[in-house]
């Protein structure tokens, strides 16, 4: 036997060893996730029968044709402009606060950035029922604006309720690859700017914002994506009044039993999220 | 900021402490509503089911993710892309589309099974399970992956070289260098167990509900002083996941910064 023939056969033992290791999850994947995958997309093309059961023997784009409806239509809009809107409070918000992480000693940064990570790692439902409890009627926050005078606040079962969770639930999604991003300029830029007679403004606008583009665009779709497909923190704090993409799925699953529809708005939600991770990847997400 | 980050959870615990029936109204301290949530049977139902649930996908989603980041890293094999694309979609892909998934999967499943074989078969723990592993598989194999990914590969190459056999390099070479990324995939799988409400809901059964699902399905009927007592009870049990993973982060770069210095530094 040669060289080559017996370096092709270690090769081949190789490969059957990557095989063996990966094989359990890769079958458990396929009929666990794949398979499920693959059964909404037929079902988003099928039709509901009048009894309330599903006919998949007429394929058809109705379930989808349902987004031109206004009731449907309406939910996306609604959907879109609340993620949009969070995404740009989260923006503001998160941009002078990594800025700040990004210019402190080591030791104080790294103090900060787990400081924010804590609370994104405690239980997600909690977080959202502290705000039902700070927003409630007479609760916490209510009674602060009373006292200093600006009168009773009714927030909760409000969109403005619903944009307060949603920004408190994703916020670190914003900061971090912010931070990341700030992290990196190169600080002579900045001083060559000044230099050349810029601005504050002008140097912000010329220089630190295209170098922090990257960051900028991966943290508004890791806060968009999830804001898009919310469910609990809407039911929560927006208390099931202004419907959500998210909310509209669940109810033609658990009550109206209309499984084509929701399938089909699941893989609108879906086809939000592809978008979103190939422009994440295009502005070069994975780098940080 | 850490303001607005902490308020609300700080406020939370106090709050579960006041007397009075209205939550998040102050009506002096009390430990009542502790001592209720720890009477009702329903609550430490759910809260066995959460716990048994989160100890058996995450056992099982641990082994099969770190075999996965395993092959995914050291070896070649065929199918590698498709495998490397279909392990990344659970992460992204949003929780509701995931509940529809496994709800629409099971209901057909059962149906299926029923016709061919007469088994009747209904929603409950084993699907909750099967559900978690589906998309913890995923988070643990990338948490390992960066893990042997930073690993020098000559190190099992060594190992051979001095006659130890694949599955001695692999106990005594490979898992001990692994172990903090097994262990952090572990409690990160932990975490989004406990945490999962929209995907559990969708295939538990009548009879097995986990607590996150049910303390949802309370709140949407009207907040109560328990409620905030349940809800800081899943506080520290998080805070407790925190900690054990920052401690064990803390733990790694302590003995990597060690090991450099004992090796001269590399």
């Amino acid at each position: 036997m040669s060289v080559g023939e017996a370096e092709l056969q270690r090769d081949r033992a190789e490969r059957r060893r990557g095989l063996f290791l990966a094989l359990p999850s890769f079958v458990y994947m396929i009929l666990f996730f794949a398979l499920p995958l693959v059964i909404v997309l037929v079902y988003s093309f099928a039709t509901r029968t009048s009894s309330g059961s599903t006919s998949l023997s007429n394929w058809n784009l109705d379930a989808y044709r349902k987004l031109g409806e206004p009731i449907v239509r309406n939910v996306v809009v609604r959907s879109i402009v609340l993620a949009v809107i969070t995404t740009a409070i989260c923006l503001v918000v998160a941009y002078p606060f990594a800025w700040f992480c990004a210019h402190q000693r080591p030791n104080v940064r790294n103090l900060l950035l787990v400081a924010v990570m804590i609370p994104f790692w405690t239980n997600f439902l909690v977080r959202n029922y502290a705000w039902r409890i700070l927003l409630s009627t007479g609760g916490p926050l209510s009674s602060l604006t009373e006292r200093i005078g600006i009168g009773e606040t009714n927030l909760l079962f409000t969109k403005t309720a619903v944009v307060i969770g949603l920004v408190y639930a994703f916020l670190p999604f914003m900061i971090l690859p912010l931070y990341a991003s700030i992290d990196r300029i190169d600080g002579r830029l900045i001083e060559a700017g000044r230099d050349l007679y810029g601005s504050g403004s002008q140097t912000f606008r010329r220089i630190v914002l295209p170098l922090t583009m990257p960051g900028v665009i991966a943290g508004s779709i890791l806060v968009f994506v999830p804001s898009m497909g919310a469910y609990v923190t809407p039911e929560l704090l927006g208390g099931g009044k202004e419907t959500l993409l998210g909310s509209y799925i669940v109810t033609q699953f658990l009550t109206a039993r209309n499984w084509p529809v929701g399938a089909s708005m699941s893989f609108v939600l879906m086809a939000v999220m592809l978008v979103s991770t190939i422009i994440y990847f295009r502005a070069g997400g994975k780098n940080l | 900021m850490l303001i607005f980050l902490y308020a609300p959870i700080i406020l939370l615990v106090v709050y579960s402490f006041s007397a009075s029936r209205i939550p998040g109204q102050w009506g002096g301290f009390t430990s009542e509503w502790y001592v209720k949530l720890f009477e009702d049977p329903r609550i430490q139902r759910t809260i066995g089911v959460s716990i048994r649930v989160a100890l058996v996908s995450t056992v099982i989603s641990t082994m099969l993710g770190t075999m996965s980041a395993l092959a995914l890293e050291r070896f070649k094999f065929r199918g590698k892309r498709v495998f490397d694309a279909l392990l990344y979609l659970p992460i992204i892909i949003p929780d509701v589309t995931m509940a529809v998934m496994m709800l629409m999967f099971f209901t057909q499943a059962f149906d299926l099974l029923n016709l061919v074989f007469g088994i009747g078969l209904s929603k409950g723990f084993a699907t909750i399970v099967v559900s978690h592993i589906a998309f913890n598989i995923a988070y643990v194999s990338v948490v390992v992956r960066a893990r042997v990914a930073g690993m020098d590969a000559t190190l099992e190459q060594a190992a051979s070289d001095l006659y130890a056999s694949r599955w001695q390099a692999f106990r005594y070479v490979t898992l001990p260098l692994i172990a903090p990324g097994v262990l952090g995939g572990a409690l990160l799988a932990i975490t989004l167990s406990l945490d999962d409400v929209v995907v559990t809901q969708f295939v538990a059964g009548p009879g097995s509900t986990t607590l996150p699902v049910y303390v949802f399905s309370l709140i949407r009927k009207g907040v109560t002083p328990t409620i905030n007592a349940v809800s800081v009870i899943m506080l520290v049990a998080s805070l407790i996941l925190v900690a054990g993973s920052v401690g064990l982060q803390r733990a790694s770069a302590a003995r990597g910064r060690q090991q450099l210095r004992t090796t001269g530094g590399k």
